[in-house]
């Protein structure tokens, strides 16, 4: 820590500018709640810190064509406060909400959650079945990615040197649509995810499903989108016998580690119970609005 | 060497500078610069909340903050509670209902319950409980923490 570096560039041109000079030295600085833990301990040892919450484009929630922009830095209690993003997406908001303690959250942000990239980030898999897009800027310009595609494995990201998360996309959502995240944990605060599945669904007029995203945390190195669990909800009034094979294709996904929170064999079998819980949640909130 | 840098932070209305190295946290400015040593430092992680204060009116961990990113904002502390000679309700409740016994994560609690108690001026126990999962206590047993912030909360409102 002796030769570090604190910039805090107030535009995104600048950020990416000191982040390609600073090479393998660079590291991004959100809210700071796992880069200043893991920067004390010496996990990481940068040259540079790029402090990214004075840049406009990282803050704040807009809604943009019919659905929402929320910068990659904004404070996890900004959402958590956001009267209409909370309604529209309360599985999100849920997740959001577990990402730590009041003070946590108060710093916390989407983006850091996402790119600290922990297989059991409580943020992630709601983020996942919104069907949200990440905003990437970097020295060769802009893009956009599902999120689903930013975690590669414990803390490994897609992101390309040099580059960061701007924002991220919440499409505009459909009538009859609801979203639920769930985690399994041995206390209700404060702890780490054994199991969380996030789910998020749209009917038709008459009950039926024809839009679903099913994704799992915990249960494997990354978050996982799992494609034959939505499959089976899709063209079903989500009934019993759609939730249960959903949640066959939950226990199917899982390539889970056993540690001192579960073995293998209790998160397979938890993250079908979680999933169709979630599911069963998300259901009604689609059928009520 | 790190470069240091100077700092301007506005703590409980009063302006200070100070000269601080990049990886300082907001915490030690308080603590070791500004001699404010109120506020308290259990884990230097973020997990107990001993470390709470008010950062541009949101209730934040100063452990987990730089002392840099703190530049040109506001701080409040514990120091800033009470008025010169009345005690903040929270903070004489606490004493009369044995809020507190060795006293280490109260000044984190104080600032956390009334943060809840600006945005919800009549919590339910199990709002309370949940708002302050975030500050750890090794000796009440919390339960005299809970009942010191409903009684405050009851006199505030009756005020
Ligand atoms: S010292 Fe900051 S949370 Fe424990
Ligand atoms: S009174 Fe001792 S830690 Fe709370």
């Amino acid at each position: 820590m002796t030769d570090l570096r604190y910039e805090s560039p107030e535009t995104l041109d600048a950020a990416v500018a000191l982040l390609a000079g600073a090479g393998d030295g660079g590291h991004v600085l959100a809210g700071g709640t796992d880069v200043l833990v893991l920067l004390h301990s010496e996990i990481i040892a940068p040259k540079l810190l790029v402090d990214i919450k004075r840049i406009p484009e990282l803050k704040g929630i807009r809604e943009e064509e019919g659905g929402f922009r929320v910068g990659a830095a904004t404070p996890a209690m900004e959402l958590v406060d956001h009267a209409k993003f909370r309604a529209v997406w309360p599985g999100v908001i849920e997740g959001v909400n577990l990402i730590g303690s009041v003070q946590v959250k108060g710093r916390a942000s989407i983006g850091g959650n996402l790119c600290n990239a922990s297989p059991a980030a409580d943020s992630v898999p709601p983020i996942i079945a919104a069907g949200a897009l990440a905003s990437i800027v970097g020295p060769g310009g802009l893009r956009e990615a599902p999120v689903e595609e930013i975690i590669t494995g414990p803390r490994r990201t897609s992101l390309k040197k040099g580059e960061m998360i701007v924002s991220f996309r919440f499409p505009k959502r459909p009538p009859h649509s609801g979203d639920c995240y769930l985690r399994l944990t041995p206390r209700t605060e404060m702890d780490i995810a054994v199991v969380g599945a996030g789910v998020s669904l749209t009917l038709d007029d008459g009950g039926v499903c024809t839009a679903a995203r099913v994704s799992l945390g915990a249960i494997a190195p990354t978050p996982l989108l799992v494609k034959d669990a939505a499959d089976a909800l899709v063209g079903t009034k989500v009934d019993d016998a759609a939730l249960e094979r959903m949640a066959e294709a939950c226990r199917a996904a899982c390539k889970p580690i056993s540690d001192k929170r579960g073995t293998k064999e209790y998160r397979i079998k938890t993250a079908g119970v979680i999933a169709r819980r979630a599911a069963e949640t998300a259901l009604q909130r689609a059928r009520g609005n | 060497m790190a470069k240091k840098a100077h700092v301007t932070v506005t703590v409980n209305g009063d302006e200070y500078e100070a000269l601080c190295e990049p990886g300082q946290t907001l915490v030690d400015l308080l603590r070791n610069e500004l001699e404010l040593t109120g506020t308290k430092e259990g884990c230097s992680t973020g997990d107990c909340g001993a470390c709470s204060v008010m950062l541009d009116g949101k209730l934040v961990c100063s452990c987990l903050v730089l002392a840099m990113e703190a530049d040109g904002r506001s701080v409040d502390t514990i120091e800033g509670m009470a008025t010169e000679n009345n005690l903040h309700p929270l903070q004489r409740n606490f004493l009369e209902l044995n809020g507190l016994q060795c006293g280490i994560c109260t000044p984190g609690i104080l600032i956390a319950a009334r943060a809840l108690l600006e945005r919800n001026p009549d919590p339910t126990e199990t709002e309370i409980r949940y708002w302050l999962a975030g500050n750890l206590c090794r000796c009440t047993g919390y339960d005299k923490i809970i009942r010191s912030v409903m009684a405050a909360a009851e006199e505030m409102r009756g005020a």
